[in-house]
């Protein structure tokens, strides 16, 4: 209940922006809003994994693209050249599939985006598991350069597979109608409403996590980070907990692959690439490691702000050296400058010392 | 029956024998301590009992439980709880927080019990932090509960591992060097502690370097030099041994 009252004041921000956007007829930055709330979705994610957990992910866009390409691929590529074999009779009359005309009027017989999304996440978790659980008994660089590996790896299926459109990634991905009258898309009329269904999701997500974080997992987690013998020997199964932390965090990536690939029609390879994996990593040391709230200003502000194309062509090249200056100057983030909290403990040191001395 | 039961345990690292052939038993209700020069095998043997790495032959039985291939996780889960010689506090976690994570095979919520909050784990929350602060209390620190445990004097560190281990409410206590690091007034402090512990009921097995400590609260002693058992006595006893003399201040 706490957990719900604490985002109560981000949930009167969101509004407020979309009011001031709205009187001020600057609702295009919504859209930008809209996709940095689903990159931030996934680095509240992956905040839990590093921050607290103490698991570091070089290849979170890896499970972002297999959330984005699968949904994207089921829900745009037409079955009907396999409409005769029993399975997609079979799916067919389970209700599973979609029939429509795409661009150009021709028929379609394509997965429903439900079903689709739900393969999508599925997925992500079984591939999470399987490379967790050799993966993540390695430590430190070790484990950082074997989740690199993994995110090279979807990068390049991406960019092989002519099922996931090879270079040109796929493109035409339809609505993702939630309920009737809510959809998941591009349109520019359904604006407002996907500026609501992406930061609903993000605040759901987000209550869900600091939950999490408040609770006998997330001290287990914080254990592990402090010392995984320890934990160990406190009777928490350490590998198991780091596990489900790594699924969790790749669900987290997933759902926000599904969800921006259908709000932006499409997806291409960059989304899987490295690049990707290593701004999020910087995103949540800028917003300093186990912190949640951290993770998700700085998720929405710098992914507003590269969106906008603030940065230009050096757009990787600044969240590079944004990584470089916050590990030198703000190891514990950003937010740990914060000016009012240094004085605050200026002060109380000042008093202590006062007080020792008497 | 004995609580504890370690018989021929031994443990080869490569060409060295850390801890060859010991055996002896820990009865419930008594300190007992292993002694041994530097090297002797004392936290090899801890190691082994606590399944941090596996035996090399041997075995231990604890509660007629085979230790045998138990992960530390799994051996706590039996009731069996240690602390570390240079102290494993949780770094980022206050005095109680680290209590807390003790309680961990006392409760039972999950990934999605947590995440939801679901009902039945909000007294299970309570539960586990009023035990803890119970602890902190028992232990003398409780007006550092809030405090970032790894903040405090080494002494009051101390404390909060001996509270975050007994929150597990293990019935054998692994105690590694508890006084090392301590003055000689924290270490008095520290053998007042654990005889109260045992007080609670709590067997308490442990490896130490002050003999003052070890002959003021011990009930048996165990004496390891160079991997192998060479005495099992009373302190009393212990202290005239011709052979433990030997060892201690060498040869006339």
């Amino acid at each position: 209940m706490k957990k719900l009252l604490s985002v109560l004041p981000l949930l009167t921000v969101v509004i407020g922006i979309h009011l001031l956007t709205s009187a001020t007829d600057t609702m295009y930055y919504l859209t930008q809003m809209t996709m940095s709330a689903y990159y931030a979705l996934l680095i509240i994610g992956l905040c839990v994994l590093m921050g607290y957990a103490g698991q570091i992910s070089l290849g979170h866009a890896g499970f972002f693209a297999i959330g984005g390409y699968l949904s994207a691929a089921l829900t745009t590529h037409s079955l009907i050249p396999y409409q005769d074999t029993a399975i997609v009779s079979f799916l067919d009359s389970a209700g599973i599939l979609l029939a429509g005309h795409d661009l150009y009027g021709e028929a379609l017989l394509v997965v429903s985006p439900w079903i689709a999304c739900l393969v999508a996440v599925c997925t992500a978790a079984i591939i999470a598991v399987i490379i967790g659980i050799p993966v993540l008994k390695l430590k430190g660089h070790y484990l950082a350069m074997a989740t690199l590996g993994f995110g090279i790896i979807i990068y390049r299926v991406a960019l092989a597979l002519e099922y996931f459109g090879e270079a040109d990634g796929i493109s035409e991905v339809p609505a993702f109608v939630l309920f009737t009258g809510l959809s998941v898309s591009g349109n520019l009329g359904d604006r407002v409403q996907n500026y609501y269904i992406a930061w609903g999701l993000l605040l759901i997500g987000m209550v869900l996590l600091l939950n999490l974080i408040d609770s006998r997992v997330g001290r287990a987690l914080r254990g592990i980070h402090g010392s995984d013998e320890a934990a160990n020997a406190m009777g928490v199964n350490t590998s198991r907990f780091k596990l489900q932390t790594f699924v969790l965090s790749a669900v987290f990536a997933a759902v926000a692959g599904v969800f921006l690939t259908h709000y932006n029609g499409g997806i291409g390879p960059s989304e899987a690439g490295v690049m990707k994996s290593v701004r999020y990593v910087a995103i949540v040391a800028v917003g300093g490691m186990a912190h949640l709230w951290g993770a998700l200003l700085m998720g929405i502000i710098l992914n507003f702000l590269s969106l906008r194309g603030v940065f230009g062509s050096y757009d990787d090249a600044v969240f590079g050296l944004i990584l470089i200056v916050i590990m030198l100057f703000a190891p514990n983030g950003i937010l740990s400058l914060n000016i009012r909290h240094r004085l605050k403990q200026y002060f109380r040191r000042g008093k202590e010392d006062r007080e020792g001395g008497a | 029956m004995a609580l504890l039961e370690i018989n021929s345990l031994s443990k080869r690292f490569g060409g060295l024998l850390a801890v060859n052939d010991v055996s002896f038993q820990v009865e419930p209700g008594q300190i007992k301590a292993v002694i041994g020069p530097n090297g002797a095998g004392k936290t090899t043997l801890f190691n082994m009992i606590s399944g941090t790495f596996p035996a090399t032959s041997g075995t231990a039985n604890f509660q007629g439980c085979a230790l045998k291939r138990k992960k530390p996780f799994q051996v706590a889960g039996l009731g069996m709880a240690r602390t570390y010689q240079n102290i494993k506090m949780f770094s980022g976690m206050t005095a109680l927080e680290n209590v807390m994570v003790g309680r961990h095979v006392q409760s039972n919520a999950g990934f999605m019990a947590s995440m939801f909050r679901m009902p039945w784990t909000w007294k299970e929350e309570r539960d586990i932090r009023d035990k803890s602060l119970e602890l902190l209390a028992l232990l003398e620190i409780e007006e550092h509960a809030h405090t970032d445990a790894e903040s405090l004097a080494f002494g009051q560190q101390r404390a909060v591992e001996l509270a975050r281990a007994l929150a597990l409410e293990p019935s054998l206590l692994l105690l590694d060097e508890p006084a090392a690091g301590l003055n000689i007034y924290e270490t008095a402090e520290v053998g007042r502690l654990i005889t109260k512990i045992r007080d609670l009921g709590i067997t308490v097995l442990l490896v130490e370097h002050d003999m003052s400590l070890v002959m003021d609260i011990s009930d048996e002693i165990v004496v390891l030099c160079f991997g192998e058992k060479i005495a099992e006595d009373t302190p009393k006893n212990i202290q005239q041994d011709p052979e433990v003399i030997k060892i201690y201040l060498g040869e006339e």
